[in-house]
């Protein structure tokens, strides 16, 4: 039998306990080097805060029917005026056209901006097309009214929607003063022409809304209405004094919908 | 004599209680999946995560990832292998179905196997479905 000192035995267990410790520290150590990083592209757009000028004087029926169509194409908006393909979709019953979804679209002065309207109203506002979106408000109700947080403000200001998570409530739709928002009564994929591969449908029971484009955003490309506007539509940063957007509301006189609510829309109109 | 009779019996209701191992081991089954790795996937040999990892939690990192397109805008992901992913189930070519090409034969063989029916296609769509 082999005898141990107090000495010999206090010796080992330090060497032990310097041991024990040394094996996690050098894990930490190893496993730090590696970890995952999420990050966005390079090319990404970014903004303190989006907003959009739609230069009013430049909207035509034709620009509005092309914005109308890139955006509800390219974001697989269904149409009820499409016709159901029969063998696909069987026994599809008949829709009801006050259940359409949109995201962008056109409206009449007076329902655009209603405490703006006057009896001697300038002749030209009363056919002149106006567009209207989702305004990404600065103090946005709808993310207020949301219950699951499906409608949250982005830190760039653009209010968005995650889908999976709306549970179809609608209390969005109640506390919009826009009427920016659809809700999807039914499967809309039988209302959709051709289907868009780059943004997904939606499903029955969601609410639905213009996204500003961030999925093109965050490829370094424009929204798509601004594309097919012929200039009439500009989005950018409002809170940079450089800005293209920021110029455009120095030079020109500019109205949003409904200020006097407070929502402080960032959509604004160039009268 | 009754020790014989009790043995017997014994013998023959273990080998009854038995019987589907019994039958397991002489008959063949089919069921298992064996999801396919077609075109890009097959060549690239590096997912996400290590095979058992993806196998096990490929769940939670769509999760993850859902949460980081949406919320946060963020979406590369550069994963701890040092291989670079556009967090995305079917858009584009650095995209989970941008690599799995054919979904019926890779997500669908096990999610049908195992009695899974995820909601992910009620809205996203399978580019190859579309044409």
């Amino acid at each position: 039998m082999m005898k141990k000192s107090r000495r010999s035995f206090l010796k080992v267990a330090g060497i032990a306990a310097i041991g024990l410790g040394a094996a996690p520290a050098m894990n930490f150590a190893s496993t730090n080097a590696a970890h995952p990083v999420k990050s966005k592209n390079q090319t990404a757009l970014t903004a303190h805060r989006w907003g959009m000028v739609i230069d009013t004087n430049k909207v035509t029926e034709q620009v509005v029917e092309h914005v109308m169509e890139a955006c509800h194409k390219a974001h697989n908006v269904p149409d009820f005026n499409h016709e159901v393909d029969e063998e696909k979709f069987p026994n599809t019953r008949p829709v009801n056209h006050k259940q359409e979804l949109k995201w962008i679209w056109e409206e009449h002065f007076k329902y655009a901006f209603p405490d703006k309207e006057d009896e001697f109203l300038a002749e030209k506002f009363l056919d002149l097309p106006f567009l209207v979106t989702c305004n990404h408000c600065k103090n946005a109700p709808c993310v207020q009214a949301c219950p699951t947080q499906a409608t949250f403000k982005r830190e760039d200001g653009i209010v968005l929607m995650d889908y999976h998570r709306c549970i179809g409530c609608r209390f969005c739709m109640a506390a919009c003063p826009f009427g920016a928002r659809s809700f999807n009564f039914r499967d809309p994929r039988p209302f959709i022409e051709e289907i868009s591969p780059g943004f997904p449908t939606r499903t029955k029971g969601v609410v639905e809304k213009c996204n500003l484009c961030s999925e093109r955003l965050a490829k370094g490309e424009l929204p798509h209405c601004v594309e097919a506007s012929e200039g009439a539509i500009t989005v950018g940063d409002l809170e940079d004094p450089e800005s293209e957007v920021r110029a455009l509301l120095n030079e020109n006189y500019t109205i949003r919908r409904k200020q006097s609510l407070g929502t402080e829309p960032s959509v604004y109109y160039v009268m | 004599m009754t020790k014989n009779i009790i043995l017997t019996g014994l013998g023959i209701f273990v080998l009854a209680v038995l019987s589907p191992f019994w039958f397991n081991m002489v008959t063949t089954t089919q069921a298992k999946p064996s999801p396919e790795l077609l075109g890009k996937a097959k060549t690239e040999k590096k997912c996400v995560l290590d095979k058992y990892d993806m196998r096990a939690n490929h769940m939670s990192l769509l999760d993850e990832w859902r949460d980081s397109v949406v919320r946060d805008a963020d979406r590369m992901y550069t994963s701890a292998n040092g291989k670079s992913f556009n967090m995305s189930l079917s858009t584009g070519e650095n995209s989970c179905l941008g690599c799995h090409e054919d979904k019926a034969k890779f997500c669908d063989s096990c999610h049908t196997y195992a009695s899974v029916r995820p909601y992910c296609w009620d809205c996203h769509t399978n580019p190859k479905e579309i044409e």
